[in-house]
């Protein structure tokens, strides 16, 4: 269930788009008994094809666990969730895994490098498994590290790092790039340097981009800014101007 | 190669310490089992091949004499295939230079030169001419001992008259793989001797011309050997036979199996032991990777990676850490089964060495490793693969600690913080804690169970040489004699004490089981050789009835009281039944005891004595031997410290080659699961340990708190370690006791001392390499690192 205040603002854009996810009465609890967590307390969403949109929530507000379960990562308590005609609440393990494996790419606060492998192999260990994907080197080449191919994580900095997992994460040719506070362990500099090349890909390659922060002033880059609290969505915004990545600052 | 292939490569070179610790452990345990089944297939194979070839008989008897017709009627027994008559005798010899008493065992060789049962390999030199009575060719060993070659002579006495023989060839014999004299501990090269001279010639020199007093037969296939025996000890109970007996009682051939059996039982439980190690080990490894892995584990499983591909990656891991521990377990072993072969080959004299190493055995080796691997690891890896993606997102929850019991007594106070640290580290994983003190003293254990044999055995020497038979020497007669023999004895300048004593082969039956031995009568209140109980208190031999050694009346079943039935199998054979009034302490051989007079009697015998036992001065010794070598009734002189020092002689190089395997393995335990305990502790603890650093802790006292652990663990392992190795080394006697020997189980002060510092050496040489690691903490990077 939606907060009353919900300010819905569409336009003709949803109309032309098509739905990429539908989210129904999204509910989720963690725990059991006295130790009960609602994350999730009846979420009604719809996102659309080729729109970067943020998450914007405080610490705890349930925008993780929406963007774990959109990506197949984690499993409703209640509600439905269908990408595309594919209902992801009812689907099997095998059946996530698959979801996961071709259609959704994802970028992690902490970016979840392999140490042990460099740039391009971390890189590579998701194309060898993708069935259309572009080569290794041209991703790294939209994220701007053509150069640092054979470095290991150690000897990139956090920047780079995070923008290997975004080149990591678009080298399958994703239909969903979900990006869970992409620059939460950045510097503004280096964060805006990651937040351009998520710009561009969904500029260029019509990615849908779900990006999670709990900055507002990010939020001014998206195509809409859905607003959660208390795990229900508390407002969803169209930004009718949009500034680049670049005007960011924090 | 695939990205993922890469990783895995790279995720074992990190962690190449700990691997390679386990990888050594598990080569330790692959190359115990290797060792011992292929030192055990090579043997029996050579054995085996070795009789083929050269025609070993299966069913063996002495006799007084028969005639030489008496071959066709034995080969006309239904089963039996071939026979070979000979005329067989124990001689003395008079060695030049060596002035010690040496005994031989003459066997006739056909007169055309070729036995068809039990022929001999010459190694050198050629086989006698029948006519030749001075012709011999002599045993290998004895030959390699007194540096003999073809062309030397010696001397010899046969049947009483003296003999100058040449050597004119070297060889081997399926029959006399083991050469350990009746009376003997082991083989002893260079006073017991085989010889092999023309049946004419010795059938001459022993009065046997036209007639044998040995003979050996083989059976056909299918054919149930103990029906033969039994036929052919009622033919020859006429000629004085003294009871047949098959292959697997033939003393060369007994002894081997034995040595099969003792390895066969090692086998099952040293590679056990590692094995088990090594599975404990890879369990806290792996368990401990996935879990440090968690959130890569959730990257992956993020990009569409299953839980099958997860699983499949750390069982990867697990695999090649097993396959290289195999692989090189395969080679060491290989190495150390020869060496192994060579060893016994001192004992065991073949002709040539078969070294066999089965597919099968290195099947086993395989299947058995990996099996005990996926064991350990297969639960720690599942549960890492099957982790949600989010959930395996979120960091470990922080370890949870909680006041140790120790807390709540006064002690407490008394402790450091760092003290504190250590123990309730220890108490927070009191399963790993545990586990990690198993393991160590595992290997303290199975360094006891593998050297408590030397002191066992220095023991058992004491017991049987020194504390029961006191005797200088024993002499054996030709043939029973009259007791006024000990005059003789007697009068032999040197000689201080004199006892004679009767020896008669018997079988000793008891409802349906019963056992072939001999029977010693000694004389009552006698000096020098004494009988123990069980308590190893001598005790006096009562007037009536018959002492078995413990053992021999295990096998029995009998025990004092019981009503025993004698088979006697020497002179007129009489059969009596003979009360059993005690049991005595015997670690080598069994045997029956009796009074002197009361086996006469049994014997129905006037004062018959078959030798006797002498104390001599020991400056008097050299010319005690001329007179005895020249003596005629006197067949033969066994030496007392002779036998101990041969006996320690022979058994020195396997002993020292197997102290030394033992140490090197217990020594991989010990490192391994110290090292890894200590690396893994330290990947846990880099952080709060660096914590210290920075709040002003010396490397010194951070080292204290990390190592003191695993001293603390390794010191209350080494007691444990003490009390398993003593159990394993008590399973390991009672499993390898026979009716040849029982080891005592005695694990002396110095096996618990070496076990137990093998075990703190190993320990502070992982701890030392790890000190290394601790000492260079990059304290700015782990500080670094999100927890």
């Amino acid at each position: 269930m939606n907060h009353p205040t919900v300010e819905l603002q569409t336009g003709p854009s949803e109309i032309d788009r098509k739905i990429v996810f539908k989210v129904k009465g999204l509910t989720k609890v963690y725990g059991m008994a006295e130790l009960e967590v609602h994350a999730l307390r009846g979420v009604d969403l719809e996102l659309y094809e080729g729109e970067l949109v943020v998450l914007l929530g405080p610490s705890g507000s349930g925008k993780s666990t929406l963007l774990n379960i959109l990506g197949g990562l984690d499993t409703a308590t209640d509600g439905r969730v269908t990408y595309r005609e594919k209902d992801l609440t009812k689907a099997t393990e095998k059946e996530l895994t698959e979801y996961r494996r071709f259609h959704v790419g994802f970028v992690f606060q902490f970016y979840n490098l392999i140490p042990s492998l460099t740039a391009l192999e971390n890189v590579a260990v998701v194309t060898e498994i993708s069935k259309n994907p572009m080569k290794p080197a041209d991703a790294l080449a939209i994220v701007g590290l053509g150069e640092r191919l054979n470095h290991f994580p150690a000897q990139l900095s956090g920047g780079e790092q995070q923008r290997v997992a975004i080149a990591r994460a678009v080298s399958k040719n994703p239909e969903v790039l979900l990006c869970d506070e992409p620059t939460g362990a950045l510097d503004s500099a280096t964060g805006v340097v990651v937040l351009e090349a998520l710009h561009r890909i969904n500029h260029e390659l019509g990615t849908t981009t779900v990006i999670i922060t709990h900055n507002a002033d990010i939020a001014k880059m998206s195509d809409r800014v859905i607003s959660i609290s208390n795990g229900l969505i508390s407002k969803v915004t169209r930004n009718t101007v949009k500034i680049q990545p670049r005007e960011i600052h924090w | 190669m695939r990205a993922l292939h890469r990783k895995l490569w790279r995720d074992l070179w990190k962690m190449k310490g700990q691997a390679f610790a386990i990888i050594l452990v598990i080569v330790s345990g692959v190359a115990t089992f290797v060792m011992l089944i292929s030192t055990m297939d090579s043997l029996s194979l050579t054995r085996k091949r070795f009789y083929q070839d050269y025609g070993f008989a299966e069913v063996f008897a002495s006799l007084k004499r028969a005639p030489e017709s008496v071959k066709y009627r034995i080969a006309s027994i239904p089963g039996v295939d071939q026979v070979e008559t000979r005329v067989v005798a124990d001689v003395k010899l008079n060695i030049e230079g060596f002035n010690e008493p040496v005994t031989a065992k003459l066997v006739s060789v056909p007169d055309n030169g070729k036995p068809v049962l039990n022929r001999i390999y010459i190694k050198k030199g050629r086989m006698v001419e029948p006519w030749k009575d001075n012709e011999v060719v002599v045993s290998e060993a004895f030959a390699a001992a007194h540096r003999f070659s073809p062309g030397d002579r010696f001397g010899a006495v046969i049947n009483g008259r003296w003999k100058m023989l040449d050597i004119v060839g070297t060889a081997l014999s399926p029959e006399f793989i083991l050469q350990v004299r009746p009376g003997g501990i082991s083989p002893d090269f260079k006073r017991y001797a085989i010889l092999w001279m023309g049946r004419d010639a010795l059938g001459t020199a022993y009065n046997m011309k036209g007639a044998f007093n040995d003979v050996v037969l083989t059976v056909s296939s299918g054919v149930n050997t103990n029906d033969i025996l039994v036929q052919v000890d009622n033919l020859l109970n006429w000629y004085g036979g003294l009871g047949s007996y098959g292959r697997k009682d033939q003393v060369s051939h007994r002894f081997l199996t034995e040595e099969f059996r003792q390895l066969e039982t090692s086998s099952r439980i040293f590679p056990v032991i590692f094995i088990g190690v090594a599975t404990f080990l890879l369990h806290v490894v792996i368990s401990r990777t996935v879990g440090t892995q968690r959130e890569q584990i959730a990257g992956l499983k993020a990009f569409g990676y299953s839980n099958l591909d997860i699983g499949m990656h750390y069982v990867t891991m697990v695999l090649l850490i097993v396959l290289l521990g195999v692989a090189g377990g395969v080679v060491v072993g290989v190495w150390f089964g020869k060496s192994l072969g060579g060893v016994y080959m001192e004992f065991y004299r073949f002709p040539y060495l078969m070294y066999e190493l089965r597919p099968a055995v290195v099947i086993s080796a395989v299947w058995i490793s990996i099996a005990s691997g996926l064991v350990g690891t297969l639960h720690s890896v599942w549960k890492g693969a099957k982790l949600p993606p989010a959930e395996a997102m979120r960091p470990e929850p922080p370890a949870k600690y909680r006041k140790s019991v120790l807390e709540h007594i006064r002690l407490w106070r008394v402790l450091s913080q760092p003290t504190r640290i250590i123990i309730r580290n220890i108490e927070r994983r009191p399963m790993r804690s545990l586990l990690t003190i198993i393991g160590i003293s595992l290997s303290c254990a199975s360094m006891i169970a593998a050297t408590f044999f030397q002191g066992a055995v220095d023991f058992m020497v004491d017991v049987q040489f020194k504390r029961s038979q006191k005797e200088d020497m024993t002499v054996t007669f030709i043939e029973p004699t009259s007791r006024k023999a000990v005059y003789e004895l007697k009068g032999l300048r040197g000689v201080e004490h004199v006892e004679v004593f009767r020896s008669v082969p018997a079988r000793l039956r008891f409802q349906q089981r019963s056992y072939r031995t001999s029977i010693q009568g000694i004389e009552p209140g006698n000096r020098l050789h004494f009988l123990l109980d069980t308590d190893l208190k001598s005790i006096d031999l009562p007037p009536e009835g018959i002492v078995l050694a413990d053992y021999l009346g295990t096998i029995l079943g009998v025990k004092p009281g019981d009503m025993l039935t004698v088979e006697v199998l020497e002179s007129s054979k009489p059969l009596r039944q003979v009360p059993v009034v005690g049991l005595v302490k015997q670690y080598i051989g069994v045997m029956g005891y009796m009074d002197l007079s009361a086996l006469n009697r049994l014997m129905k015998e006037d004062r018959s004595v078959s030798g006797a036992y002498l104390s001599v001065d020991s400056l008097d010794r050299p010319e005690i031997y001329g007179k005895l070598v020249e003596m005629p009734r006197v067949a033969g002189t066994l030496v007392r410290e002779d036998e101990i020092r041969n006996f320690y002689e022979t058994q020195a190089e396997a002993l020292l080659f197997f102290t030394f395997v033992a140490t090197l393995l217990a020594g991989t335990i010990a490192f391994g699961v110290v090292y890894n305990s200590a690396r893994i502790a330290l990947s846990e603890r880099s952080r709060e340990l660096a914590s210290l650093r920075v709040l002003g802790y010396t490397r010194t006292e951070i080292s204290y708190i990390f190592l003191g652990e695993l001293a603390l663990l390794t010191l209350a392992a080494i007691p444990l370690g003490l009390l398993i190795g003593r159990g394993m080394s008590a399973y390991l006697a009672k499993a390898i006791e026979s009716d040849l020997f029982r080891i005592p189980v005695l694990v002396e002060p110095a096996t618990y001392s070496l076990a137990a510092t093998v075990v703190v050496v190993s320990a502070c040489l992982s701890g030392w390499i790890v000190r290394h690691r601790l000492d260079h903490l990059d304290l700015v990077a782990v500080l670094k690192t999100k927890e």
